[in-house]
Parts: structure tokens; C-alpha cells; sequence
């Protein structure tokens, strides 16, 4: 049996681990005959597990219930855009014509190359900066929720993403910093030791690696395949510790939490700028993945997405909501390619289209898990006896529990 | 006898509004008692308690814990300073298991954050195995050691209420503040209870303990405050205590 | 001064709309602590159905008078509306009346979610223009502008809300919804039937978010499926600004939160030298919210406060 549990069964689990980590380096090449758009599914779905899983920080450990989440993913990914495509040149440019004394003096500190090609810097400073950067937004976005309760902790934290994202689809005038709807193209793809991801010129996007070759979206998959493996072993590390605790803690009671010693303002704190650090980190993959930012990618619609995932998959339990990622994100696309080819087979039109069928799929998650299996397909296995008759004593409680 | 005092708090008034929740409270414990407080339903015991302990910002008040003044602003720094306190209506954290439970009681007197939970490097995992023994240790002592990776909020009603009291333990604490920690209990596990408290009492433990069974409180405590409406209308050994006038008035014919 | 005034008639028209929908929020919320994430959705709802009744009428009655063609589209559109935030709280809702705080509000965004995915496989995913029936010739009230479909929003919101007043205050069922806001349980001992209270709290939101749903639709000239979700926030804001609970609050909270985003919406560009421009109108809601959270959460009336300590 498959099984990821280490505690109850170490060497299973690491077996299964194992098995899965083989399965998903071979895929990219048993997916091959069939064309890239699979693997590019799977791109995708990675960033999005990453997302879940940072989102699962703090809506799943911590208990608060984040819905502006993709807030990080836009400041990663414009950060990457500013800082690694030429639209700081334009940004300058927009500054030398509205105060030309400040501008001229900036551009002339940064450099005649700033000034034409704009800021390229290289993904190793890119992604810490992307992760400190979201981090930083987690503890602002945070600060102000700490004192609410859930439903009005959501709606604010609502409408901070809501605020960051007409900020980005508006901050193109009189300073052009993003561009607006129009959003920032020609971000560079990643470059690592020489490598470049998306190929070099000319060779139809194809990585040389020695004399090993592969389409660029494989090279990328492996890549967002390392990320998320780490995103995943740095949450479980979280998971198990002191903070992990302190968090869970506070989820389960936070007025018993802090009776215990917690300072359960910066315990919060710490749990969206982790959460946001990886959606920081996740965005600057997506921007260089992808080439262009725009404002559409970070709508609500993609709050409420990752939510889903971390709902369906098993709030709190990091494999359970990988599958949610995995699941939410791929379904639509596979559906994509098989459904509307079917329905044009079966019924000869379009009933329902894909679009259609993505959004009925993320509202039916949310409803029926919440209404038949709250704690999601996947939820964390138990590991204590459960009590049974003879070891329990009569007299149960009088509904003692949390007042 | 020592005669070091652990809590030292004078004056403390609170009002809700318009009510005066309390009127000049006081109270002084000497290490290694087991000091009480009863007053009838609503005289403001859990009241003076979540001020004690930071959850209620009095109006007035002094506040010393072992000779040293502490501010009860804040629940966190409250325990930080060394009073552990249990609830009235048991506030475990249900979806972990006891032993879980104990290790957060600990948390106050660790350190390791985010670094050493990514990295484990050495002295981070030392402080986990500690914490970890310690819990166990703290678990066996009150009686529970068995159900160690039992979730908590299966645990029986009179298992979680020793459970609440080991997490409290666990902060270290100068004073251990117990809220009706007997409510609800039967006889024998009330007598049970009575026997973990002397325990706790010879380890050397300062305890304050608010409870509604007087027999229990009469065999146990070191000495008494009497609550009514808010204001402390007795004080002393348990002897006079039972024979005050204005007590017997108070509780018409006593509790349970 | 001419602006001024025009954007506090454009502020008044606005607010009126979220006062509706606020209407529906605070209601539900005093009832069931829970935030019909929803709600906005049923506005949309109404305008669809009333666009629906109004093309055909269009088609099958096209010489009925406009203020008749709208009349019939808002009286169609209310039970509409009053059967899906039923169904909402009969199929979503009622189960997790005593689950954790999180079950709820995710089951709402969810429903909130499939009604929109409904109205986009029923009506499409393109906004759709809404007839414009009644004159168009704008009246000049001291050098603003507004129109007769404006004084016609004002006119019902405000017919709407004096008849909710009217039936929260006098009659028996109004009673007993203090009742339930105020102690459920107590309540129940003094013979209400809280679950049919609910019912009815539901039903009287809704039909208040059809109203403003198809004035929505009249005023702006045009409709789409996630059109619900923007104002629905907002007068969410407004429900809170007015302080959640308080079916009064929730009316000058709508009106206030309306004339604040006019006047924000009108001055932000002086205000901020030209940085900041009117496409920031919906950050001012968002703004107000977090204000009135952080200091003071039990908003204007004074009712429910947000937070716990």
C-alpha cells in the first residue's frame, strides 16, 4: 500500500516516497510521444502545489483563513518582472517625464544599460529576493488581522489582494512601475550554470545539458519538481516543531495558546510571511516560466482556486493537499483536452465548456467536502489508539470541550 | 516553614460597564501553599483569575510574582513570568494528542523558531528531545503517561482535566492556578484529584485554586479568600473559614 | 461645487444599492453569525431574471409602458431570488450551523462560486446589455445631473427599506427576528420556530437584493454573470461600517459607504497630485473596512462588535 506516513511506518513510507519520486522523474519522457502540452499541465500544477502548500501554512496549520493569498504570487512575480526584463527602463523612462530632475539623477546612478535595457538580474538573487520581498508583505498584509475573527479575517485579507491587484492593474501612470492590463513582457527565462530553460536562440526550445538534450518545458519541470520537493520538506520540517505547534496551537485555542506562553501576534505573523514566502518564490518561477505578468492571473479567482485545493485535499495534511493541488489543478486541463473533443463526439456541440466546467468543478469541491468530508479526501491519518470500551471510563463528559 | 511570598496582589478593582466586577481584591501566597478561593456563582473568582492572568486589563491593582512586579497585560507574558493557569470549561487543544499538548506547555521555556525547525542542526534537536521527555515525564507524573499519543479530545473527561493541569505544569511555573478543576467530577475522582495536588503540593508547588466542593477546598487548602459580589468578605485558615458568620451567609447552607 | 453635489447624488444613487444588499448581510448575520458570502450572487440573480422578464416582455408585450416593464421584471425577480437564498440555506447552510467557524464561510464561497457558474452556463459569459426603459433625459437638480432610472432606485430603496422597518418593528414576524438576532434559544422557549425565522430572513435579504439587482442592471445598462461579487463585497463593508447586526446601521452604512466612494472616487486625483486616479474607486471600500475594524469594530450603530479579545 501506498503510504506516506513516516511515523507509523518508516520504511514503507520511505519506499512509497521512493516509488513516487521515480514515477515523476520518469513521466516527462513517458509523456513525450504524446506532445508537451502534458508536461506543461504538470509545470503549472507544480506551481500551483506550491502555492497550496504555502497557502496550507497558514489556513491549515495556523487555522486563518487567508483569501487574498494570490497577493504573494503577484508580488514575486512582478518583482521578477521589474527585475528581470526591460520594463525598468520604462519605469525610468515614466520618471524622467514626470520629474526629469529625479529621474535624470536616478538613471544616471543606475547606469546607461539600466536606462536602455533595463534590470536583468540573475534568478540566484531573484528568488531570495522574491521570498523576502513576499515575505515582507505577508507580516504588512497580516498585521491588521490579527485581532479579527475568522469570517472577518477572510474578508480583509479578501480585500488586501483586491488591493494589490488594482494597484498592479493600475500602476502604469503617471509612473509606469507594471504596465497596467498590458502587464510586463520579455521577463528573462532562467538561466542556471550557464543553462538557459527556455533554450537558447534558434534552437526551438530545446535545453543542451553536455551532449543530453530536452524540450524546454522538461527542463523547467524538473526544476519546479526540485522547488516543490523542497517546499514540501521545509513545511513538514515546520510542521514538526515548536512553531509548527505554537501554530496548531493557536488554531485549536488561541486563548489557551497564549495561557501557555505563545505570543500568538508574532506566532501569526511568522505563519503568513512563511505562507507568503512561498508564493513569493512560486510567482518568480511563473513569471520567468511564463515570459509575461499581467493582472489576470492574479485575480480572486485564483485565491479562491488554491483554497479549494488545501480544502479538497486535506486542510492541514501537506500530501493531502499536494493531491488537491495536483487534482485541481491538472483536472480542468486534462478536461480541456478530453471534453470538449468528447461532447463534440457525443452530441455533436459544446454543451459544456471547459472554462464552464473548471469553475462548476472548484465550486462543487468546496460545497460538498464541507458537507460530507470536511477534512478533505486526504486527512491527516490518526495515530492514536482509538479509544474503545474497555479503556475509557464511564461517565463520559458532559460536552466538555473549548467553551 | 518558608515563608517566601510567591503572589503578592493588592487593590484590584474591574468594572464591566455598569458592573463592578470587583472591589478592592487582594490576595498574598506564600510558596508552597495550596491557597483557595470560593464565593458563591458569580462572585468573581474567574473574574480576579483572567485579570491575574492577563486576560482582563484591571483598572487598578499591584502585582508581584515572587517579590517581582509583573504587569498582566498580556496572557503570554504573564505565564512567561510564572503563573500557568487552567480553565473552567477545559481548554485542551483538542486535535492534538496529549502528549502534543504538554510539548506546547513547554514552549514558553524553549526557544528554537524557524531555523532550527528547517535545519534541525544539533542544539535544535536536543531542545526537542527535551521537550519531549519532559512532556512524557509531566504526563506519567499526573497519571496519564499511557494515553501519551491519545488525540486529546478522546481522552476521558476527568483524563483532560489532568491533562489541562500537566500542560501547565509544563510552562514551569512559580504559581499553579486552577479553575474548577474538580467541576464535574465524581467522588472518586475527586479524591483522585486531591491526592495529584498534594502531589503537586510536595514537589514544592505554590497553588491557587478556586473551587466550589468546600469540603474539598476545607481538606486542602492551606488557606482561604472568600468572595462575594466581588469583594474578599473572609480570609484565613480553613477552621475559620467554616465558622465566619459572614460566609455561612453568604453560601446559605453551603455548596454541594 | 457643481461636482461636489454631483458626486454626492452619484454617492446617494450608489449607496442605496449597497444599502439594499447590506440589508441582506446584517440580516443574516444577526441571525446566523455567518457571512452569506453569497449574497452578492443573488443580486446578480435578480438582475438576470429580470433581464429575462424584460426581453420578454420585449418580445410578447413590447407597447407596456417602461415603469410597468420594470415593475413586472422586480416582481418576477424577488421570489426568484427569494427561492435560490432558500435553497442556499436549506442545502448549505442549515448542516453547519454548529461546525467550525472555517466550514461555513468556505461552503459559502463555494455557493457563491456555483451560482455564478450557473448564471454563466444559463446566460453566457458576455455582459448583456439591460433595455433602457424609462426617459433618458436627465434632470438637472442644482447644476448635477441624474436620471429618472436614479430617482426611481432612490424612490424604491427607499420604499424598501421603510417597508422592512415598517415589518421588523410592528408586526409579529419582525418580533420574532429581534427575537432569534438577539437569543436563539430563549426565543425558542417563547414559541418561535427559529428555523422558519431563518427562512424568512433569508427570503426578506434576498428580495431586497432582487430590487437592487434589477435597478443594478437599469442603471448601469449592463449585466454579467460575476457582476454580483464586487458590490456584494462592498455592501458587506457597508453592513460593518453601519455596525453588522443592525438593520438601521446597515442602511446609513450602505448610504455612507456609497457617498464615500463618489467623493473618493471624484477628488482622488487631486488628492493624491495625479498619482492615483478614479480606477482606484473600489479600494476605498476595502479601506473603510480594515478602518472600521481596527478602531471601531462595532461600526456606526454601535451593535455586534467583530473581534474577540
Amino acid at each position: 500500500m501506498l503510504t506516506f506516513d513516516i511515523q507509523k511506518n518508516p520504511k514503507q513510507a520511505y519506499i512509497s516516497m521512493a516509488l513516487l519520486l521515480a514515477a515523476l522523474i520518469i513521466f516527462p519522457f513517458a509523456a513525450a510521444p504524446f506532445g508537451n502540452s502534458w508536461v506543461r499541465i504538470a509545470d503549472l500544477a507544480l506551481l500551483y502545489i506550491m502555492l497550496a502548500v504555502g497557502l496550507n501554512i497558514v489556513v491549515g496549520f495556523a487555522g486563518l483563513l487567508d483569501l487574498g493569498y494570490i497577493a504573494f504570487y503577484a508580488v514575486g512575480a512582478y518583482m521578477t518582472g521589474l527585475l528581470a526584463s526591460p520594463q525598468f527602463a520604462t519605469v525610468l523612462e515614466s520618471l524622467i517625464n514626470m520629474n526629469p530632475a529625479v529621474g535624470e539623477a536616478l538613471a544616471a546612478m543606475l547606469g546607461e544599460d539600466i536606462r536602455t535595457n533595463g534590470i536583468h538580474l540573475s534568478v540566484w538573487v531573484i528568488v531570495p529576493m522574491a521570498a523576502a520581498l513576499a515575505g515582507l508583505f505577508g507580516a504588512l498584509l497580516g498585521a491588521p488581522t490579527l485581532k479579527l475573527r475568522g469570517d472577518y479575517l477572510a474578508i480583509v485579507t479578501l480585500g488586501f489582494g483586491e488591493i494589490i491587484r488594482i494597484f498592479m492593474n493600475n500602476l502604469n501612470d503617471p509612473v509606469n512601475i507594471t504596465n497596467g492590463p498590458q502587464g510586463i513582457n520579455l521577463i528573462d527565462p532562467i538561466r542556471v550554470f550557464g543553462v538557459n530553460l527556455a533554450g537558447e536562440q534558434g534552437s526551438r526550445a530545446t535545453v543542451f545539458i553536455g551532449s543530453f538534450s530536452m524540450p524546454s518545458v522538461n527542463a523547467y519541470y524538473f526544476l519546479f519538481l526540485v522547488l516543490t520537493i523542497a517546499t514540501v520538506f521545509v513545511t513538514t520540517r515546520l510542521q514538526h516543531s515548536r512553531l509548527g505547534r505554537a501554530w496548531v496551537a493557536i488554531r485549536e485555542d488561541e486563548i489557551a495558546a497564549k495561557a501557555m506562553g505563545i505570543n500568538t501576534r508574532n506566532v501569526k505573523l511568522l505563519a503568513f510571511s512563511m505562507g507568503a514566502t512561498f508564493g513569493g518564490v512560486a510567482g518568480a518561477m511563473f513569471a520567468s516560466f511564463q515570459g509575461f505578468v499581467s493582472p489576470e492571473s492574479f485575480s480572486l479567482t485564483e485565491s479562491i482556486a488554491v483554497l479549494a485545493m488545501v480544502v479538497l485535499g486535506g486542510i492541514g495534511h501537506i500530501p493531502g493537499v499536494v493531491l488537491g493541488g495536483a487534482l485541481l489543478a491538472a483536472l480542468p486541463e486534462i478536461l480541456r483536452h478530453v471534453v470538449e473533443p468528447l461532447q463534440m463526439k457525443l452530441f455533436g456541440k459544446v454543451l459544456i465548456e471547459s472554462e464552464v466546467l473548471r469553475q462548476l468543478l472548484y465550486g462543487l469541491a468546496m460545497v460538498v467536502i464541507m458537507l460530507t468530508r470536511p477534512a478533505g479526501l486526504w486527512p491527516s491519518p490518526k495515530h492514536e489508539e482509538r479509544p474503545d470500551a474497555d479503556s475509557d471510563s464511564k461517565g463520559q463528559s458532559t460536552g466538555v470541550m473549548a467553551a | 516553614m518558608n515563608e517566601q511570598v510567591i503572589l503578592n496582589i493588592e487593590g484590584v478593582n474591574k468594572r464591566f460597564g455598569g458592573l463592578q466586577a470587583l472591589t478592592d481584591v487582594r490576595i498574598k501566597i506564600n510558596k508552597g501553599q495550596i491557597y483557595g478561593l470560593i464565593g458563591p456563582n458569580g462572585a468573581g473568582k474567574t473574574t480576579f483569575f483572567n485579570v491575574i492572568t492577563g486576560l482582563y486589563q484591571p483598572d487598578t491593582g499591584t502585582f508581584e510574582l515572587a517579590g517581582k512586579p509583573y504587569s498582566p497585560s498580556a496572557p503570554h507574558a504573564v505565564a512567561k513570568a510564572g503563573i500557568a493557569r487552567t480553565f473552567q470549561n477545559i481548554r485542551l487543544f483538542g486535535e492534538m494528542t496529549a502528549l502534543e499538548n504538554v510539548m506546547v506547555g513547554r514552549h514558553v521555556r524553549s526557544h528554537q523558531g524557524v531555523f532550527g525547525a528547517v535545519f534541525r542542526h544539533k542544539a535544535a534537536r536536543e531542545e526537542e528531545a527535551a521537550i519531549r521527555k519532559r512532556a512524557q515525564e509531566l504526563l506519567d507524573f499526573v497519571g496519564i503517561g499511557q494515553f501519551a499519543s491519545r488525540t486529546s479530545k478522546y481522552l476521558s473527561y476527568g483524563d483532560q482535566r489532568r491533562l489541562e493541569i500537566a500542560r501547565a505544569l509544563a510552562t514551569d511555573p512559580q504559581l499553579l492556578a486552577l479553575d474548577e478543576p474538580a467541576a464535574g467530577m465524581n467522588a472518586t475522582e475527586k479524591l483522585a484529584l486531591r491526592e495529584l495536588l498534594v502531589k503537586i503540593k510536595n514537589e514544592g508547588k505554590t497553588v491557587l485554586l478556586i473551587e466550589h466542593d468546600v469540603k474539598l477546598m476545607m481538606g486542602l487548602c492551606d488557606r482561604i479568600s472568600v468572595l462575594e459580589y466581588g469583594k474578599l468578605i473572609a480570609e484565613g485558615l480553613p477552621a475559620e473559614i467554616q465558622s465566619n458568620k459572614a460566609v455561612i451567609e453568604a453560601y446559605l447552607g453551603g455548596a454541594h | 461645487m457643481d461636482t461636489f453635489i454631483q458626486q454626492i447624488l452619484n454617492g446617494l444613487v450608489l449607496g442605496s444599492m449597497y444599502a439594499l444588499v447590506a440589508l441582506g448581510y446584517t440580516m443574516v448575520y444577526g441571525v446566523l453569525n455567518l457571512i452569506n458570502f453569497a449574497h452578492g450572487d443573488v443580486l446578480m440573480i435578480g438582475a438576470m431574471i429580470g433581464l429575462s422578464i424584460l426581453n420578454l416582455l420585449g418580445v410578447y408585450a413590447p407597447g407596456l409602458p417602461g415603469y410597468v416593464q420594470l415593475g413586472i421584471a422586480i416582481i418576477g425577480a424577488i421570489p426568484a431570488c427569494m427561492i435560490v437564498n432558500i435553497l442556499i440555506e436549506r442545502i448549505a447552510y442549515r448542516r453547519l450551523r454548529n461546525a467550525p467557524r472555517l466550514a461555513p464561510l468556505i461552503t459559502a464561497i463555494g455557493v457563491s462560486y456555483l451560482l455564478q457558474t450557473f448564471a454563466m452556463m444559463i446566460w453566457g459569459r458576455n455582459p448583456l446589455p439591460f433595455p433602457q426603459l424609462l426617459p433618458t433625459e436627465p434632470i438637472m437638480v442644482g447644476g448635477a445631473v441624474i436620471s429618472v432610472t436614479q430617482v426611481l432606485l432612490l424612490v424604491l430603496a427607499a420604499v424598501s427599506m421603510f417597508g422592512l422597518v415598517m415589518l421588523v418593528e410592528r408586526t409579529r414576524m419582525g418580533r420574532a427576528m429581534r427575537a432569534v438576532a438577539e437569543n436563539p434559544r430563549v426565543a425558542g422557549l417563547m414559541g418561535v420556530d427559529s428555523n422558519k425565522i431563518i427562512v424568512a430572513t433569508f427570503a426578506i435579504g434576498a428580495a431586497l437584493a432582487a430590487v437592487a439587482g434589477v435597478m443594478w442592471g437599469a442603471n448601469y445598462a449592463s449585466i454579467q454573470f460575476a457582476m454580483g461579487f464586487m458590490p456584494g463585497l462592498k455592501a458587506f463593508c457597508a453592513a460593518v461600517l453601519g455596525g453588522i447586526g443592525n438593520i438601521y446601521g446597515a442602511m446609513i452604512g450602505g448610504i455612507v459607504l456609497g457617498i464615500i466612494e463618489a467623493l473618493g472616487a471624484g477628488y482622488i486625483g487631486e488628492l493624491t497630485g495625479g498619482f492615483l486616479g478614479s480606477h482606484y474607486q473600489d479600494i476605498f471600500a476595502f479601506i473603510v473596512l480594515i478602518l472600521v475594524l481596527t478602531v471601531r469594530p462595532s461600526g456606526i450603530m454601535g451593535e455586534r462588535v467583530a473581534d474577540r479579545a
